[in-house]
C-alpha cells in the first residue's frame, strides 16, 4: 500500500474544502509560573492565561492541513471570558473562525459536563466539522477527557494518542497512534475525531500581519441561553464528580549533601538504595 | 459490585484486583473482572482473585479500536452493573473510560495515585492536582459506576483469592469505520509516569551524547529517563520523557535528578517521588531544596560512577 504524505495529495478541484474542528481550552501560563515557598503549591492568582500548549499542536495540525487543502478552521473552547484573548491569538495564527462558550452557569464543570456542553453546542450552533482535532491533554487538569466524551457524544469515530499524520485522502485520513508496544497506522473514515501528541507537528510563532489581521475578526460568544442549556445539566450541578479535599503533601526534606572528600560516600549511599531496584524485571 | 476493566492480563490487572479485592472486603461485595481482547488471552492465573471474570474475546479484538470494544463492554457494564469501575491509566484505560463515562453518563476521576472507600460506598478518587504536591480526592456521589483511570503502580499484588467463576459473553460484532493498516512493533520502554525508578537529565550533562550514562543506569535498575524543559527544546530527548508542568507529573520510588538546576516547573513535576536524590556542580542549586540526597559533583562522571559500582556487583 502506497502512503502518500499529506503535502503530495492534491485536493480536487472544485471539490468542497474540509471543515477542521479544533478544541482548545486556556490554562495557566506554566512558564511564569512561582512557587509558594511555604506550601509548595503553585501561585495561580496573576497568571496569564495561554492556550494549552497541547492544543497548539492540535492547531497546528489543522494549519498545515489547510495550506495543503482547502480547509476551514473553527476554534471551540469553554472557559472564563478572558479565554477570548487566547482564542484571538487562534485567529492570529490562521483559524477562520474562534467560538468560545462562556458563562458563569458552566463554572466548575468537570470533564463529563465539559464533553456534554461543548457536544451540545456543535448541536444547537450546527458547527460543521469533518475532523476534529484535539490535544492529547490539558497541562492544567492532566485528564485527557473531554475529547473522547465530546466524540462519543457525538458518536464520532475516535483515535487517541496521534504521533504523526500521514496522509488525507478525500473521505478518510491515514494516522499513526503510539501506544505501550507498538506504532499503529490506522485508517479512519470522517468525520471522526483525533487527539494528538506534540510529535504530530511543530507550532509556529504568530505573525505582526495575523495579529493585526486578528484585531478585525471577531470571537463569537455564547452563553448557556444562547446553546438553550439547562442549568441542571451544566457546571457543577451538572458534574458527576465532586472535589471533596485538597491538600499539600509538604514533604520536608531535609537534603544530606555530600561534596569532596565525602562524595565517594554519598555515591555509596545512592548505590544502595538502587541496589534494590537493579535487575527487576521491566514490563 | 467493584469492577475492573482491561485488554490484557498484566501486572495492572493484578494490581487493580489487589486493590478491588481491599475495597470489597471492607464494604462487602464482590470482585469482577472484565477482560476485552484477543482470543489468546488466558485468564487461569488471575480468575481466582477475582469472584468472577467476564470475557468478551474476540479475534478481531487483537489490537484496540474504541467502538467495537465500546458496545461490547458497555453491554457487559449494563449487565452486571458494577457500582465501581476501575481501569488502568494506560492508553487502553483512557480512552475506553472517557468513552464508556460519556456513554453511561457518569464521572470518571483520571489517573488516580490511591483509591479508597468509605462506609457510604463512595469510592473515595485521590490525584495529583495542578503543580506537584497537591493532591485532590474526589467522589461520584450520585452516579452509578464510580470510574476512575488508575497509575500502574499505585498498588501492590495481593493474595487473597476469591470464587473464581468465569462467564463468557456473546460478543456482538460491528462495522468499524477504523481500519488498521500496519503495525511496528516498538520495544516497551518504561514511561517515565509508570516507571519505579526515573532518571532525569537536563543540561549539566552538557552534551546529548553524554545522556547515554543515564540510560544505560535506568536500564541496570529498570526505569525510565526523564529530562527537563530545555533538553528537550535542545531535542536531546522526545516530549514524551519531559517531567514538569509543560510535560508529564512522576511519582516514582527513585527519582534521580542529574545536571538539573530545579527551576520551579521541573519541581512541580517531580517533588512528590519517594526519594529524590540531585547531582549537580551548584551545592546552591534549588533541586537540592527538595532532594533527600544530595551529590555535589558533576553529574556525567558521578553517573558513571553509579553504573560502574551497580555493572561491578552484578559480575560478583
Amino acid at each position: 500500500m502506497v502512503i502518500y504524505g499529506i503535502r503530495y495529495v492534491q485536493q480536487i478541484k472544485g471539490e468542497k474544502s474540509m471543515k477542521i474542528l479544533v478544541l482548545a481550552k486556556q490554562v495557566p501560563d506554566t512558564d511564569k509560573v512561582k512557587i509558594d515557598p511555604l506550601t509548595g503549591t503553585m501561585i495561580r492568582e496573576g497568571l496569564d492565561a495561554v492556550i494549552n500548549p497541547l492544543d497548539l499542536h492540535a492547531l497546528e495540525l489543522a494549519l498545515c492541513l489547510k495550506e495543503t487543502h482547502r480547509a476551514q478552521i473553527t476554534v471551540l473552547s469553554m472557559g472564563p471570558m478572558s479565554t477570548e484573548m487566547v482564542l484571538r491569538d487562534t485567529l492570529a495564527l490562521g483559524a477562520d473562525r474562534a467560538i468560545l462558550l462562556s458563562d458563569s452557569a458552566f463554572a466548575g464543570s468537570d470533564t463529563w459536563a465539559t464533553s456534554y456542553t461543548l457536544s451540545e453546542a456543535v448541536k444547537k450552533l450546527n458547527i460543521e466539522y469533518d475532523l476534529v482535532i484535539c490535544g492529547e491533554k490539558a497541562t492544567d487538569g492532566e485528564t485527557g477527557q473531554v475529547g473522547v466524551e465530546f466524540a462519543v457524544l457525538l458518536n464520532l469515530p475516535v483515535i487517541t494518542y496521534v504521533s504523526r499524520f500521514v496522509s488525507l485522502q478525500n473521505d478518510s485520513i491515514v494516522v499513526e497512534r503510539t501506544v505501550e508496544d507498538a506504532y499503529e497506522t490506522w485508517k479512519v473514515r470522517l468525520p471522526a475525531l483525533i487527539s494528538v501528541l506534540r510529535s504530530v507537528s511543530e507550532p509556529r510563532l504568530p505573525t505582526l500581519s495575523g495579529k493585526k489581521m486578528s484585531l478585525s475578526k471577531k470571537v463569537e460568544i455564547y452563553n448557556a441561553r444562547d446553546l438553550g442549556l439547562k442549568n441542571n445539566d451544566l457546571g457543577l450541578t451538572g458534574s458527576p464528580t465532586r472535589v471533596v479535599k485538597v491538600y499539600n503533601t509538604k514533604l520536608s526534606r531535609n537534603c544530606q549533601l555530600y561534596m569532596g572528600k565525602d562524595l565517594n560516600q554519598g555515591i555509596q549511599e545512592v548505590v544502595k538504595i538502587l541496589k534494590n531496584y537493579k535487575g527487576s524485571v521491566r514490563r | 459490585m467493584i469492577g475492573v476493566v482491561n485488554n490484557q492480563i498484566d501486572k495492572n490487572t493484578l494490581e487493580l484486583l489487589g486493590k478491588a479485592n481491599q475495597m470489597a472486603v471492607k464494604i462487602q461485595t464482590q470482585v469482577c473482572l472484565f477482560i476485552i481482547g484477543s482470543k489468546e488471552l488466558k485468564v487461569d492465573h488471575v480468575k481466582d482473585y477475582a469472584d468472577l471474570t467476564v470475557l468478551m474475546l474476540s479475534e478481531n479484538f487483537g489490537r484496540f479500536s474504541l467502538y467495537p470494544f465500546l458496545i461490547n463492554l458497555e453491554k457487559a457494564i449494563l449487565k452486571y452493573r458494577p457500582s465501581i469501575l476501575l481501569s488502568p491509566a494506560t492508553t487502553f484505560g483512557r480512552t475506553i473510560m472517557p468513552a464508556l463515562a460519556a456513554r453511561l453518563r457518569t464521572g470518571l476521576t483520571a489517573d488516580c495515585t490511591d483509591l479508597d472507600v468509605d462506609d457510604k460506598g463512595n469510592l473515595l478518587q485521590t490525584r495529583p492536582a495542578i503543580g506537584g504536591n497537591v493532591m485532590a480526592t474526589i467522589i461520584t456521589p450520585n452516579h452509578r459506576p464510580q470510574m476512575a483511570t488508575v497509575r500502574p503502580r499505585s498498588f501492590s499484588v495481593q493474595p487473597e483469592k476469591r470464587e473464581g467463576r468465569v462467564r463468557i459473553e456473546e460478543i456482538t460484532e460491528l462495522e468499524d469505520s477504523c481500519e488498521l493498516i500496519k503495525i511496528e512493533k516498538r520495544e516497551p520502554s518504561a514511561q517515565i509516569d509508570q516507571a519505579q525508578i526515573v532518571v532525569s537529565v537536563g543540561k549539566g550533562l552538557r552534551r546529548k551524547e553524554n545522556t547515554q550514562i543515564a540510560e544505560k543506569l535506568a536500564q541496570l535498575v529498570s526505569g525510565a529517563v526523564g529530562a527537563t524543559r530545555s533538553v528537550v527544546d535542545a531535542k536531546w530527548f522526545s516530549h514524551d520523557h519531559q517531567v514538569g508542568l509543560s510535560g508529564k507529573t512522576v511519582k516514582p520510588k527513585v527519582y534521580i535528578a542529574a545536571g538539573i538546576s530545579g527551576a520551579v516547573q521541573h519541581i512541580a513535576g517531580m517533588q512528590t517521588s519517594e526519594i529524590v536524590i540531585a547531582i549537580n556542580k551548584d551545592r546552591y542549586a534549588p533541586i537540592f531544596k527538595v532532594a533527600d540526597i544530595g551529590l555535589v559533583a558533576d553529574a556525567y562522571s558521578t553517573l558513571e560512577q553509579i553504573v560502574k559500582i551497580l555493572e561491578d556487583e552484578s559480575d560478583a
